[in-house]
């Protein structure tokens, strides 16, 4: 088990390495300077070469990648050429925002996924099943985006239900209201994205439950004349539930690659926006900083789940 | 010995006929055979089809007719022109420009890409897959490894960083660029397949016999995942049409001036045009929607066909 473990994450560690070597190359050959927009238009091309000496835009690579490792080890990423901000400072605003807007995501896909899929495996054959079956086969084989898109225009412009941009109405003040309209401005769409992310959970657990109906340990518990709602209850269930929890870290994964469709879509400020913009201004720091976080949270994300997959299921791990 | 081959030859045309037509009839349909008796069984996999394959060589001809750079004239006399006018069938744009005729350039652009980006990553994919799988060991280990990391990146922020980079791309670059980070899944699929297959007893009887590594892996084990092949790239068809124009939809994909349906989608960015101007984005969304819905079902069918037990088709 400890072995899995410790295998799983000596593993993630060449893998950080080599990921952010890849993003601070490419990043490094983005075309045109991040300074040209932001200063004294007056300014000439000495001042500017001058500006990017003093930065170390004109460093070897190497250099400036060591740099860059090393202030990332002392939690500064530079400066946001665009907002003249610590960059970790305007990931961090925009962080809480992806955040929560993740976890609900993922909460209403757990909340629609497991009773759909449950539902289906319960009923194999039956028009409940083919209905959860047209569903995940419709969720499953049009672009997430093109959903988002329709969505946000029939809930949000044309019946006028949720709002379709920002994290919270200007107007609201106090504790309660702000965190109120919050979640408000939040339900359209995390909904939408979990009518997205559940066709997955909801094939699976379907197979599990139709596995574990068939299953010797389901006949014994009917033989011995335990009631069916029991059998599902503490036999089918705790079976089929486990691996599904554990899939939590891979939803991560997708949830986030999501977010840079959710956000623009909403015009949500959160880190898939605040790197959309910034690839628009060649905000280097920026830009560097977010694809190498969201490749280290998809790495989390694997890591939760390959660990949590091998404590549930003895079979995966590694001797 | 010799007598019995005497007798052998003694048999009768006739005899010979229909005994090769019952050899006929008892072994085993071809592939093609069984997939063309499924949609025959399923006429909604039928109707998808022929859908697809009209609505492809419609927009493939069609766009042959239309000069894309008069097209995309701005004309502020066409200033979001109504649908169902003399010009405009489907009305046009802020720039005055004709969305129909986009419609159908944009069609054609996006499925290309697609079919390219399918056929490119899917031919990796299945030969990463083979010979991760078959190999095994080391090997797979390492190759696997690769395809972990692979996994963790975040592959759209990368693929727009580069598409930032590329100074002059078109629709051949991004096609080779996205086939970059679309293999995986195939790769999977196919290696999990071919590590059971490679265990089965016609491999080893080869590999005693002296065949090469890549004769058992080309010729014996990949015609025999060839279902599972069919079926994956369907599938990844309709998934990498959602690739380019999820992309050009973020403004990352084609160029400007090359319309795609991703770019007539993100028409609906603006507040004006989602509501009021709904002729600019809805018609591609309508589009990618069925033609998405068209191609898993074609999928399904494939799948159902290539699994005896749940075929709908009666022999």
């Amino acid at each position: 088990m400890w072995k899995t473990i410790l295998r799983r994450i000596l593993i993630m560690i060449p893998e950080l390495i080599i990921l952010s070597v890849i993003v601070f190359v490419i990043s490094k050959q983005l075309p045109g300077d991040p300074f040209t927009g932001s200063i004294n238009p007056k300014a000439s091309m000495s001042q500017i070469h001058h500006l990017m000496r003093i930065n170390g835009l004109y460093d070897p690579w190497y250099q400036q990648y060591w740099n860059w490792v090393v202030s990332l080890f002392h939690g500064n990423l530079g400066n946001s050429y665009q907002y003249q901000e610590p960059v970790t400072r305007l990931i961090a605003e925009r962080a809480v925002n992806t955040f929560w807007l993740s976890l609900l995501t993922m909460v209403m896909t757990y909340a629609i996924g497991l009773p759909m899929g449950l539902y289906a495996g319960r009923h194999e054959g039956k028009l409940q099943d083919a209905l959860v079956r047209i569903y995940t086969y419709v969720t499953m084989s049009i672009p997430f985006f093109v959903v988002l898109v329709i969505g946000c225009w029939i809930f949000g412009y044309d019946l006028n239900l949720f709002p379709t941009n920002g994290s919270v109405s200007p107007s609201a003040s106090g504790f309660l209201p702000v965190v109120l309209s919050k979640i408000y401005h939040m339900i359209l769409p995390a909904t939408l994205g979990a009518l997205f992310a559940t066709s997955g959970i909801t094939q699976y657990l379907r197979s599990g439950v139709i596995d574990a109906r068939k299953s010797n340990y389901v006949k014994t518990a009917q033989a011995k004349g335990v009631p069916m709602k029991d059998i599902y209850k503490h036999h089918i269930m705790r079976n089929a539930f486990l691996p599904i929890a554990a899939f939590a870290g891979y939803s991560i994964v997708g949830v986030l690659g999501g977010s840079l469709f959710t956000e623009q879509i909403f015009s949500y400020p959160g880190m898939g926006l605040l790197f959309l913009n910034a690839v628009n201004f060649r905000d280097y720091t920026v830009m560097t900083a977010l694809v190498l976080l969201y490749g280290f949270l998809s790495l989390l994300g694997t890591l939760i789940s390959d660990i949590a997959l091998s404590v549930v299921d003895p079979r995966i791990r590694v001797e | 010995m010799q007598k019995s081959l005497e007798t052998g030859a003694q048999l009768s045309k006739e005899d010979l006929i229909k005994l090769s037509d019952e050899a006929k009839n008892n072994a085993t349909p071809s592939t093609f055979k069984i997939i063309w008796k499924e949609f025959k069984a399923d006429k909604m996999a039928l109707f998808s089809l022929i859908f697809l394959v009209a609505f492809i060589v419609f927009v493939i001809v069609g766009s042959m007719f239309i000069n894309v750079s008069q097209m995309m004239q701005t004309n502020i006399m066409n200033y979001f022109a109504k649908p169902f006018t003399s010009n405009f069938l489907l009305g046009a744009d802020a720039g005055g420009r004709p969305i129909l005729e986009q419609l159908i350039v944009g069609s054609r652009n996006s499925i290309l890409i697609a079919l390219g980006l399918t056929v490119i990553s899917s031919a990796f994919g299945i030969c990463y897959g083979l010979i991760s799988g078959y190999f095994g060991r080391v090997t797979d280990l390492s190759m696997q490894r690769v395809y972990d990391f692979m996994m963790i990146i975040p592959s759209f922020m990368i693929i727009i960083e580069i598409v930032n980079i590329i100074p002059n791309y078109n629709a051949i670059t991004l096609t080779l660029l996205l086939s970059l980070f679309y293999w995986m899944g195939t790769q999977r699929l196919i290696r999990s397949q071919v590590l059971a297959e490679s265990q089965k007893d016609y491999v080893s009887a080869s590999k005693t016999s002296g065949s090469s590594n890549l004769k058992i892996i080309f010729k014996q084990i990949m015609p025999n995942i060839s279902s599972l092949i069919i079926v994956d790239t369907t599938i990844s068809f309709a998934e990498n049409i959602g690739v380019e124009t999820g992309l050009s939809y973020l403004g990352f994909g084609l160029p400007v001036g090359t319309p795609s349906l991703g770019t007539l989608i993100a028409n609906a960015n603006d507040a004006d045009n989602i509501t009021i101007y709904w002729w600019t984005w809805l018609p591609a969304t309508i589009e990618i929607i069925l033609l998405c819905l068209a191609i898993s079902y074609i999928g399904a069918a494939l799948r159902r066909a290539t699994n005896s037990t749940q075929r709908r088709s009666t022999d």
